[in-house]
């Protein structure tokens, strides 16, 4: 019981801390939405890849990271309502 | 120094091991440990120095801030406080000493219970919270109110203080006749007013129940408990049941009233007369002169009932104060609660008492509700004790049965005292709860649960805490708060429970939130106490209440609540106050209070304001420390006019507000005091006595803040109030002193010579003197001073003045100059000492340690640090040293040899470097001698001599020789001391290490067998040694046979043992190479059985860690053996697979051995559903592991699937490898991201050029 709990609270401090971490009542749309925004955030870290893509699409390396950022909001979409409301 | 010498110091270790050899032989588990011998790291003279480090502090006020201590006090030492002549008496402690008992020896009938309530550690300062009133709160009150109360509370305190003040003039002018006037009518009314009462009162007495009740009991009554049961009695209106005997039966009767009745001896006998009047007709069987009396004794002039079994000498008066020679009051048995007797009769004692025909029992009338006497307002009066007593039955009531064991709704406490039933006792008086309103079943549910919280065990506690959370709002303030308000101001409160009713209050404040308002005041008068405990945890506590209040509650309340309470008359209260002005400050900013702060500190109205306001701004610092740093400006400037002040005191706590922003600040904010250096400067020239304590200590603390030029002009400006005072007598005094004296020492812009030429021949006047090495305090403070000073002036000129005290005759006196000596010279080295002066320093520092009378760690360390500093200058000397050693090394008492053996260690490196090889020698054999030593301790010590001298010489050299030595050294192995195993352990290993070819093979074996027991020594340290003394003792005589005995050693059932045992293997394998152990290893996992096989598999687990990268060539070797470990039936097994597999896939990163430990994770997954915590963590770290050598991708394959698996079972282990991959890896995860349907899609990563 008091293990049960530790965990709990091990796990809290671990989702404060980390926002892309999940437990097993997290929704696909959350996890996608986290995936994708890692993915961007990703991508921007890494300079070799903006300018592959940015040669790749014909653009420059700003504009694809301006993408990316802008990207970040909602980048599966919004929430399905439904599944919210059911709960 | 002659051979003779060693020769004698041989000969006395030869006689001695003589002497008690039949005691001993070589069977070291004889030896036990703890000698009564005086321990060398102890002092001996434990009324002067304190008992060794345990209690060192004991008696000392350690936790309350030490900076304000001087400043407590009332308001009415401002006389005494600023006198100029030392005052010669006794201590306040030893004046009170008798008075407290404190020299008495431990009552053990004031039990355990006692000594754990808080009030009983209280100082009477601290008990003056019993003085504040909850009632007193600014609930229902207007500000306006509140003020005009205190304002009429300082009016009767100024009146009051002018008729004492008139009072002690008459007295002073002799006119204390009119006190005796006044005293007459009183002394002659006491004999008067006596004799008529005395009788209806003894009569009185033997009259109704009260008196037969207690009779067969007690045999004898005492004063407080027969009047309260008389008091009782005569208020009796009206009898309701026949049964209802106890004294507090009446229920109009109200606590404080019944408690009066017991103190005030007047009205119980007033109350008393009325009794004739209305009596039930149990009372009339044994009234006096009642003809019908049931028992036989009414012949008997004065009337008792036939129960009171007391003897004749029982009948007389009960009181003692009548002095009519209570000779043979029976004792109470030993250790028995004297309130069993007073309890009242249960109703077996009254079936046997009275007959059973005749009567009838009454059924109690409707709405009779008989109230839970509280137990505290009975007075419990100490019985005289000694002389006859009777054997008697035990009492059932006497084994605790009074109070309930159970409360009903509430289950089993843990424990249940007297006092709680007059806030609980509502809880048994088995009301029906149909029958209650609302508000009374509320009432009585939080009662409940404030009893668990309080009363009972740990679970109970928990839940109970979490209902009074979570309900607190449903519950209210004001009914959460009048129950547990009273519990915190009870008298007999404990630790314990007062921390878990802190903590009630502090989770019901989180969630009543800015409800708590009307409660603000009166939560303030029950937490504030707690701010100046004794106890540091119980300080934060209080202040986290106070602060999350203030938070709750807003500065405006807070400010507009606590603002009468700043000039109360009081002093407690405003010092209590300040502290939780301070707390609130910290938690909603300094800025917003500052302001207020300014008002308060600038009032013209009073004296107290100013002064609690600036208390506040003291109080500041010391809570947040470098905090107020940014605050600084507006803290001083708030505070700096108040150095000028009218007022003594309100100067005095300025000054030390100063110090206390100063420290905190140090060493920035220098110019934040710009404004007030000229008054503090100018202000020391002018005080005197307390006052100026404060101001030096403010200088002290600001100076060391100032850069190197100011430093210098300030500090020769304050110089000379320092040295004027260094003849202070005030110990306060004394202490700052030395402190500004060492502050100002520390400061750049002081220079040597400065020092040198005003500072040093006046401080070393007064302060190096005997006195002061007598109080240990004092004694610190010195050393501390004198080492500053030192660490500028250099270390000749402090040595060369305090080397002449090592001859001092009085020994205190010369251990603190060895103190000194030591803590100079290991800051500055010796190569300041002259010629002249290395003699004299060595010369009295031998002749110190050769006069100690109590063997000293502090003597035996400076010997050692000015030895070692000196170096090669030595050489001259150590014949003289050794001599020394040696004979003391024969000296009879056991701390004495050991020291010297000591000695030996430290200097063993000084001896070397002066070529005294051959006198090395000659010790070492001495020492050989000396190994029959009995003494643990002193053995440790000899052992630890030899080591050293090992150490330097080299094995080759070693007198005697190793092949001799290390024989006589084996037995020794088996001593269970942890010093000798210790010292043992380490000559071995470094032997073992260092020259192992000096022993055959066979010893070593012998030595092998030994070291198993030390595998399972309770010292880490020990423990490590033999683990690495097998290691060396492998590497000499080949795996083979240590390996045999320690895999035999894996069949053995203590569990520490088979431990230690698998770390001896893993570092033979290191240190022999893997490939020589593996197979024998792998060749015992054969063997089916459990302990074996998992030993094995530890065996494994510490061996891949220690090898790390060479266990690539063991991969594909171990992986079978592994496979069956992992899918094993037995947890454990699993379990230490998984730990070899965590060690050895952390072992391969990047050595190609991926393939192997694929196959591993394969065979892991299936182990993630286990919920052992042990075992799934063993199973997440190999996994992790694992992940580390193959990679990210591989590894997150096997997760993905059940990331979303319907089954939360399931899916929880896969999120927790989720996570943790997450956290160690998120960017190698992203290339890796499955694609989910249409949900992922990366189009970006698509893009191809």
């Amino acid at each position: 019981m008091a293990d049960k709990l530790r965990t709990q609270q091990q796990l809290e401090a671990l989702q404060n801390k980390y926002v892309g971490t999940g437990h097993a009542d997290t929704t696909k749309h959350e996890w996608t939405s986290n995936v994708m925004r890692d993915s961007y955030a990703s991508y921007q870290g890494h300079p070799s890849m903006m300018l592959y893509m940015a040669v790749g699409t014909n653009t420059n390396v700003e504009a694809v990271r301006r993408h990316c950022m802008e990207r970040m909001v909602l980048p599966v979409g919004p929430p399905p309502a439904m599944e919210e409301d059911e709960e | 120094m002659s051979d003779a010498d060693f020769e004698r110091a041989r000969q006395g270790a030869a006689e001695r091991g003589a002497s008690n050899k039949g005691a001993k032989g070589f069977d070291r588990s004889s030896q036990r440990t703890n000698s009564n011998k005086a321990s060398l790291t102890d002092n001996f003279d434990s009324e002067l120095y304190g008992n060794g480090g345990a209690d060192k502090y004991a008696g000392y006020n350690t936790s309350i801030p030490a900076d304000d201590e001087m400043e407590v006090d009332g308001d009415d030492d401002d006389q005494n406080g600023g006198r100029l002549v030392g005052q010669y008496t006794a201590t306040a402690d030893q004046i009170g000493e008798w008075a407290t008992g404190e020299a008495a020896e431990d009552d053990i009938l004031n039990s355990r219970e006692k000594q754990a309530q808080i009030q009983n550690r209280e100082s009477d300062y601290q008990r003056r919270r019993f003085q504040r009133r909850l009632s007193g709160g600014a609930e229902g009150k207007t500000f306006k109110d509140t003020m005009e109360e205190r304002e009429l509370e300082r009016e009767e305190e100024r009146v009051r203080r002018l008729i004492e003040d008139k009072k002690k003039d008459q007295i002073a002018k002799g006119e204390d006749g009119m006190d005796i006037d006044e005293a007459k009518p009183t002394l002659k009314d006491g004999p008067e007013e006596g004799s008529p009462e005395a009788k209806p009162r003894r009569r009185a007495r033997r009259r109704g129940w009260d008196t037969d009740e207690a009779a067969p009991v007690t045999e004898s009554e005492t004063n407080g408990h027969k009047t309260n049961g008389d008091a009782a009695g005569g208020e009796t209106k009206k009898r309701k049941s026949r049964w209802d005997t106890s004294s507090g039966a009446e229920t109009g009767e109200s606590y404080n009233a019944e408690g009066q009745l017991v103190n005030a001896e007047g009205e119980v006998i007033s109350a008393e007369t009325k009794v004739p009047k209305k009596r039930s007709r149990w009372d009339a069987t044994a009234a006096p002169g009642a003809s019908e009396t049931t028992n036989g004794d009414s012949a008997v002039p004065k009337r008792r009932s036939k129960w009171d079994v007391a003897g004749p000498a029982g009948a007389v008066d009960a009181t003692p104060a009548a002095g009519s020679g209570a000779a043979a009051q029976p004792v109470m048995p030993f250790g028995t609660d004297v309130n069993s007797r007073n309890a009242p009769i249960s109703d077996e004692e009254l079936d046997e008492l009275l007959p059973s025909e005749g009567f009838q029992i009454l059924v109690p009338p409707p709405g009779y509700e008989p109230i839970a006497a509280p137990a505290k307002r009975v007075s419990v009066a100490a019985l005289p004790t000694g002389g006859f007593m009777n054997q008697e039955p035990v009492d059932a009531r006497a084994m605790g049965k009074q109070l309930p064991s159970e409360i009903p709704g509430v289950g089993d406490l843990q424990f249940f005292k007297n006092e709680d039933m007059h806030y609980f006792g509502k809880l048994v008086d088995g009301a029906d709860e149909n029958d209650l309103s609302v508000e009374e079943l509320k009432e009585r549910k939080i009662m409940r649960l404030l009893l668990k919280v309080k009363n009972g065990t740990p679970p109970m506690r928990k839940t109970a805490l979490r209902q009074l959370t979570d309900n607190a709002r449903s519950f209210g303030a004001e009914a959460l708060f009048h129950q547990i308000l009273p519990l915190l101001m009870e008298k007999s409160l404990e630790d314990q429970e007062r921390h878990l009713l802190v903590k009630v209050i502090d989770r019901v404040l989180y969630k009543l939130d800015d409800l708590v308002r009307p409660y603000t005041h009166r939560i303030l008068v029950v937490i504030e106490p707690l701010l100046i405990d004794q106890d540091y945890y119980a300080r934060m506590e209080g202040r986290e209440i106070i602060s999350n209040l203030a938070k709750a509650a807003g500065l405006a309340h807070m400010i507009s609540t606590m603002r009468p309470d700043i000039d109360h008359v009081d002093e407690y209260v405003r010092n209590t106050t300040a502290r939780a002005f301070a707390v609130v400050a910290s938690a909603l900013g300094i800025p917003t209070l500052l302001p207020f702060l300014k008002a308060v500190c600038k009032s013209k109205k009073s004296w107290q304001a100013r002064h609690t306001g600036v208390k506040i701004v003291q109080q500041i610092p010391i809570l947040m420390g470098c905090a107020v740093l940014p605050h600084l400006q507006g803290l001083v400037d708030c505070i700096g006019e108040n150095l000028n002040d009218d007022h003594t005191k309100v100067r005095t706590v300025t000054s030390l507000a100063l110090a206390a922003l100063a420290e905190a600040s140090n060493p920035f904010g220098i110019e934040s005091f710009d404004e007030i250096l000229n008054p503090l400067w100018t202000g020391a020239r002018k005080q005197r006595g307390k006052g100026l304590a404060g101001y030096l200590k403010a200088v002290g603390y600001i100076i060391p803040l100032m850069d190197e030029e100011y430093s210098n002009y300030y500090t020769s400006q304050i110089m000379e109030i320092l040295i004027r005072e260094f003849q202070s007598p005030d110990e306060e005094m004394k202490k700052v002193v030395l402190k500004v004296v060492s502050q100002c020492a520390g400061t750049s812009g002081v220079t040597a010579g400065y020092l040198k030429e005003t500072v040093l021949d006046d401080f070393f006047k007064f302060f190096w003197v005997r006195r002061m090495a007598l109080d240990r305090r004092n004694y610190k403070q010195v050393v501390e001073t004198t080492v500053d000073l030192g660490n500028k002036v250099g270390v000749g000129e402090i040595v060369e003045r305090i080397v002449g005290n090592l001859k001092d005759e009085s020994e205190a006196y010369r251990k603190m100059t060895v103190e000194t000596i030591e803590k100079v010279i290991s800051a500055m080295g010796a190569a300041d000492i002259n010629e002249r002066l290395e003699e004299r320093l060595v010369d009295g520092i031998l002749h110190a340690f050769q006069e100690q009378s109590v063997e000293d760690i502090v003597l035996l360390n400076g010997f050692g640090t000015v030895v070692n500093a000196l170096g090669t200058r030595c050489k001259n000397y150590l014949p003289q040293i050794v001599s020394t050693i040696l004979w003391r090394l024969n000296n009879k008492s056991a701390t004495v040899r050991q020291q010297a053996a000591d000695l030996i260690s430290s200097i063993a490196v000084v001896m070397k470097q002066c070529g005294e090889d051959a006198l090395m020698g000659k010790l070492s054999t001495v020492l050989y001698e000396y190994l029959g030593e009995e003494y643990p301790e002193v053995l440790g010590s000899i052992l630890g001599a030899m080591r050293a001298i090992v150490t330097v010489v080299g094995i080759s050299s070693m007198q005697p020789p190793i092949k001799d030595l290390l024989p006589r050294i084996t037995p020794i192995l088996r001593n269970r001391h942890e010093k000798v195993q210790e010292n043992t352990i380490d000559l071995v290993g470094r032997i073992a290490d260092r020259g192992p070819e000096s022993v055959n093979a066979r010893e070593w074996m012998r030595i092998c067998f030994e070291l198993l027991d030390m595998l399972k020594a309770h010292k880490k340290g020990i423990r490590r040694a033999a683990n690495n003394t097998f290691g060396y003792i492998a590497k000499a005589i080949g795996p083979q046979d240590v390996l045999a005995t320690l895999l035999n050693n894996l069949r053995v059932q203590d569990r520490q043992s088979r431990v230690c045992t698998a770390v001896a293997i893993g570092i033979v394998a290191e240190t022999c190479a893997p490939f020589t152990v593996l197979p024998a290893l792998m060749n015992e996992y054969r063997v089916p059985e459990l302990n074996v096989q998992n030993g094995v598999l530890k065996a494994m687990s510490f061996l891949f860690e220690y090898i790390g990268e060479m266990g690539k060539d063991y991969v594909y070797a171990v992986t079978p053996l592994l496979e069956d470990a992992l899918i094993d039936r037995d947890q454990v097994h699993r379990q230490t697979g998984a730990a070899v597999v965590k060690h050895m896939a952390l072992g391969v990163v990047g050595l190609g051995c991926e393939d192997a430990m694929m196959h591993l994770l394969n065979l892991l997954i299936p182990n993630l559903f286990e919920t052992s915590p042990h075992v799934i963590d063993r199973v997440i770290e190999a996994i992790e592991a694992i992940r580390v050598c193959v990679g990210t991708g591989a590894v997150m394959n096997y997760v993905w699937a059940g990331l979303f698996h319907p089954a939360r079972k399931v899916r929880t282990p896969y999120w927790r490898l989720y996570n943790d991959a997450y956290v160690m890896s998120a960017d190698a995860m992203v290339p890796y991201y499955p694609h989910a349907e249409d949900k992922i899609e990366r189009r970006e990563l698509m893009i191809m050029i």
